[in-house]
């Protein structure tokens, strides 16, 4: 948890001193800092350029022993599927980088393909197999390789599953759940051509040289077992098999590893003038998320305090109406709060390493190409 | 693929396939960041095109090697990133492993 109300009281001149030659006060605070006020927000560019204060005779440049000093993570939360951390000291354009590619290109596991061999339900082939291609698959994406169009799907770049279901005539409507998909280690099951005359074995749509079981250390699943994929009336079956393979989000969303990877800046909320007695009491009472709080003077007065300024919405009430001139709303530049939902394949902070380690690779790759 | 003239090796575009704002974002703030700089910028010439064009203009020293470098600190700053994120989660998951430890203790 944040210490409560240590951020909100801080002053711009508090931060870290990053130069020699210091910047004037209303600078430091436009470098730093979004002032976020209630018609717009100003200040939002930011000063990128190294020389921006050359005349002033501060360097606003950033070596990269400069950026590892000031770096630094902070895990708020962390569980099997989703993560809060703070990430200080970087730019947005390298924070958007990692979000950008925790959504569509970190690579997961799809069904791709779909054999139907019955459908009988009153769900149309073309919307069921898109339901089951967005069934998120508890398989380690790293373990397997891309398949290209003219390559044979094999143990290494294909996972099988079968589904085959049917209601009985006179029975119940039944519900087909994903937890009914079956992997088949060992490979399609369907044939290829028309009855195979040559007998030994027969053709199918993949050809396995060993059991997937031999090569993965867990079995291969979907991660839950409860998505409804159709309904089956009476005398009604669905027969299919299902290809997955590895792709990216940005060819279709259904291979993205996250549900939704985001983040927002640090909030700051400052008390420029003193709040006190009835309109402290308001104040607090404006604030739909409790960001204020009370403290008492004490001559029985009272006086409105920052509490939770990590919370603040940015619906900016508090800066509309009366006392809203008493109240600054500022965003940290550099403090991304930063949220990573996965959809199941991989653990969230794995999700994030990898995103790092693929716009390394795409530095790697650029600077090859111009050498 | 480069753009530049023979004569002056200060100033360049890149053409660069297969990669969009992920990339050239970042690089354009690390190439602001580098003093060695005057102007950079980046450009997506058609939405539908896989490609960005980097804008490189330099006070002297060759466009590419500015370039090149700051590739090179890019890559560093994700190392260090990703050196950081680790152990801040395991010291997240060390620091839990405790607090649950202390709990039974408290507990007796
Ligand atoms: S902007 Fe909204 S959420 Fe933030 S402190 Fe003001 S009233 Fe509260």
């Amino acid at each position: 948890m944040p210490k409560k109300g240590t951020k909100s009281k801080k002053a711009v001149d508090d931060v870290p001193d990053q130069q020699e030659n210091k910047l004037p006060d209303y600078l430091e605070l436009q470098r730093t800092r979004v002032v976020c006020n209630a018609d717009a927000p100003i200040h939002t560019q930011g000063f990128q350029y190294s020389g921006a204060f050359a005349a002033m005779g501060v360097d606003n440049s950033v070596s990269v022993e400069k950026f590892c000093k000031n770096f630094k993570i902070d895990i708020k939360r962390l569980t099997e599927d989703d993560m809060e951390f703070d990430m200080i000291g970087v730019d947005a354009s390298i924070a958007n980088a990692f979000r950008r590619i925790l959504i569509a290109e970190v690579p997961t596991m799809a069904i791709e393909k779909i054999f139907m061999a019955d459908n009988t339900s009153v769900i149309a082939d073309e919307v069921l197999s898109h339901r089951l291609g967005l069934i998120p698959l508890d398989a380690d994406p790293r373990l397997f390789d891309y398949i290209s169009e003219n390559d044979v799907p094999n143990e290494r770049n294909t996972i099988v599953f079968k589904l085959h279901v049917s209601c009985e005539k006179g029975s119940q409507r039944i519900t087909v759940k994903s937890g009914e998909l079956e992997w088949l280690p060992e490979g399609s099951q369907l044939s290829m051509a028309s009855p195979a005359q040559s007998g030994d074995k027969q053709k199918t749509f993949t050809s396995f040289s060993q059991s997937q079981k031999e090569i993965l250390e867990k079995p291969l699943g979907v991660k839950f077992k409860d998505i409804t994929i159709a309904r089956l009336g009476p005398g009604q079956a669905i027969e299919l098999e299902a290809h997955a393979v590895k792709g990216v989000g940005k060819v279709h969303a259904k291979w993205s590893p996250v549900a939704t990877a985001w983040y927002r800046m640090l909030p700051e909320v400052v008390i420029l003038e003193q709040i006190e007695g009835e309109e402290a009491e308001e104040l607090v009472k404006k604030c739909p998320v409790n960001v204020f709080d009370i403290e008492d003077l004490g001559n029985g007065g009272k006086r409105a305090v920052v509490a939770k300024p990590r919370a603040c919405t940015l619906c900016r009430e508090c800066v509309m109406g009366p006392c809203g001139e008493k109240i600054q709303l500022r965003r940290v530049r550099d403090h991304f709060i930063y949220t990573i939902e996965s959809t199941g394949a991989l653990p969230p902070e794995v999700l994030f390493t990898e995103a790092v380690k693929i716009l390394e690779e795409k530095c790697e790759r650029v600077i090859s190409e111009l050498s | 693929m480069e753009h530049g003239s023979l004569e002056d090796s200060s100033a360049s575009t890149f053409s660069i396939m297969e990669e969009d704002h992920t990339l050239a974002n970042s690089v354009r703030f690390v190439l602001n960041q580098d003093p060695r700089v005057a102007f950079c910028g980046y450009s997506i010439p058609h939405p539908s095109e896989n490609k960005v064009n980097i804008r490189v203009q330099t006070t002297g020293d060759p466009a590419k090697d500015v370039l090149k470098d700051s590739l090179q600190d890019l890559m560093v700053m994700c190392q260090h990133i990703r050196g950081t994120f680790d152990t801040a989660v395991a010291d997240f998951r060390g620091n839990k492993l405790a607090d649950a430890m202390d709990i039974d203790l408290n507990k007796k």
